[in-house]
């Protein structure tokens, strides 16, 4: 019984570990069971290696993506937060500017990449922009609509006491979008890392994706696995703070059902 | 002198969605209401009793007529009034005291005095929600509190300012039998104590004839005034006079109206 007070081992904090280093096992074990060769598929115990191997220049291609990626995702936060309060901020600017929002989300950001490159060269810059531009759109939808959804009843309580537009906003709109700007934040992360990668991958002398495009010309398979490897760490790493500062930052609307 | 609350010959017509008719919400609407009166206004649903709420605090104003408070006319927000509705909604972020302390943040001259003086607002709020059967639930967060308990802290928030004019749109509408007669109680001794002018939206009969010193029935869409009944039994009102014969008499024959209005 697993409810027996004396094995209190705690499967449900254990089993992420377990299954993560399960799969790893899974994948070594098959590799050398079925004598796949390591130019297709290495195992774990060859990226670990090739990690090992290539340690210095794994490290400062990750920085480098990293930095991509948060430049082009604090530009996210500041235009998104901007455009999305003076969209939230009034009904009719919201009705006009939505849809041509949705239409320039719809655009696949990869045929982007290739008109950033035509105007700033190959390089971070248009990595960044990518990640930028990938990015502030959960961002600016997300804050719009929590200004936009305000209560009507909440607003004539306050508009018949007198109170302007941005006070309003200020006591009831903004802490009203915060958990959605959050919650945006989780999903615009992964994004804009997506948004970087691709254009290192596309043109860039340096980054993450610039060395796994590299290994791969090269035919260092392990060594384009352990690119995948590192861009899931960091993947993961980010996700993870984004998900515990909207954790702090918006408690009470986890507990009080609000944007369920 | 002109009444406290003088609603005269006022037409609204509510400009349609693009395409769709003008909606008329209501139409040679007459209503006096002197200081200190608690006036019920009920009628079927969509006759334009909530529009009557907001032409009285200047959300909206009449296409035709005029609305006149305090002898003046209203030209935009009106800040002696307080509003509640049936639907409490308050923020989740802040805390019953913090939600009920809101309007002072937003009137003058309170909205100056707040910042340095929070303790004093504080103490303000909390005596007001002591005398609601609130007393402790100033510090917890307003989901987690009841519904009535939240309908009650929305009354606090209409009063906190001492508003001379009090709105109530069914408040009571979304609670139970019991918690709502609970409340009528509590709406009764707020009035007596605190005097202040109030015009109450109501579906149940029942809540207007107890509390109200005059009920008007309303026409259906667009909304008139058709009939107005004084209500004769002495205040203030014990909760067992509603079980009396005279008060289910009185009910019934405000309720023949209503269905007349219907039509
Ligand atoms: N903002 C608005 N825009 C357009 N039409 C409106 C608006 N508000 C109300 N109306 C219309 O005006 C009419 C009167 O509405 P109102 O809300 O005043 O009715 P009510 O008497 O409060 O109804 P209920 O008893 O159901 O609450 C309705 O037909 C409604 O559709
Ligand atoms: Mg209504």
């Amino acid at each position: 019984m697993d409810n027996d007070k004396a094995s209190s081992i705690d499967w449900v904090r254990l089993s992420p570990w377990i299954c993560t280093f399960g799969l790893f096992a899974i994948w070594e074990l098959s590799v050398w069971l079925f004598g796949i060769p390591y130019y297709i598929l290495p195992a774990p115990s060859q990226i670990g290696f090739a990690m090992y191997e290539f340690a210095d220049g794994l490290w400062t291609n990750s920085v480098q993506t990293l930095w991509t990626t948060l430049l082009g995702f604090a530009m996210a936060i500041v235009f998104g937060l901007l455009l999305g309060l003076f969209i939230g901020w009034d009904k009719r600017i919201y009705a006009g500017l939505y849809p041509l929002m949705i239409g320039f989300n719809s655009i696949p950001k990869i045929a982007v990449v290739p008109i950033l490159v035509l105007w700033f060269g190959a390089g971070w810059l248009p990595a960044v922009l990518t990640a930028f531009l990938i990015s502030f759109f959960p961002i600016v939808v997300n804050v719009a609509t929590g200004l936009a959804t305000i209560e009507p009843e909440m607003e004539d309580v306050l508009r018949a006491l007198g109170a302007k537009k941005l006070d309003v906003m200020v006591k009831v709109g903004i802490p009203r979008s915060l958990p959605y700007f959050f919650g945006a934040l989780k999903v615009a992360i992964t994004l804009a890392f997506i948004g970087s990668v691709l254009s290192e991958t596309i043109a860039a002398n340096s980054g993450i994706g610039h060395m796994m495009l590299t290994a791969q010309a090269n035919f260092e398979v392990p060594l384009v696995f352990a690119c995948l490897i590192a861009l899931a760490v960091e993947g993961i790493g980010m996700y993870a703070i984004m998900a515990g500062l909207e954790q702090r930052m918006t408690g009470w609307a986890h507990r009080s059902g609000f944007n369920r | 002198m002109s009444a406290f609350v003088d609603i005269k010959d006022v037409t609204l017509r509510y400009k349609g969605r693009s395409g769709s008719q003008d909606t008329l919400a209501v139409e040679h609407l007459n209503l006096e209401v002197n200081q200190g009166d608690f006036v019920a206004v009920v009628g079927p649903s969509g006759c334009g009793k909530s529009t009557l709420m907001k032409l009285a605090t200047g959300l909206h104003f009449p296409s035709v007529g005029s609305v006149r408070l305090d002898g003046a006319e209203v030209d935009g927000p009106v800040s002696i009034a307080g509003m509640a509705f049936q639907n409490p909604v308050m923020l989740p972020w802040r805390t019953t005291r913090d939600n009920v302390l809101l309007p002072m943040e937003v009137v003058e001259p309170h909205r100056r005095k707040i910042r340095t003086s929070r303790a004093t607002y504080q103490q303000m709020a909390d005596e007001l929600l002591a005398s609601v059967g609130l007393g402790d639930a100033g510090d917890q967060y307003p989901w987690q509190l009841s519904g009535g308990m939240q309908q009650r802290a929305s009354l606090c928030r209409a009063l906190i300012h001492d508003p001379r004019l009090l709105l109530l749109d069914e408040p009571f509408a979304a609670l139970d039998a019991f918690t709502r007669e609970e409340l009528w109680c509590v709406i009764r001794d707020l009035y007596y104590e605190k005097e202040f002018t109030t015009i109450l939206v109501t579906h149940d009969l029942r809540e207007a004839v107890f509390l109200a010193d005059t009920v008007y029935v309303m026409s259906a869409r667009p909304g008139q005034i058709i009939v107005s009944r004084e209500i004769p039994f002495p205040k203030p009102r014990p909760i067992e006079i509603t079980y009396e014969v005279e008060f289910g008499e009185l009910t019934h024959e405000l309720r023949s109206h209503i269905a007349q209005a219907r039509g």
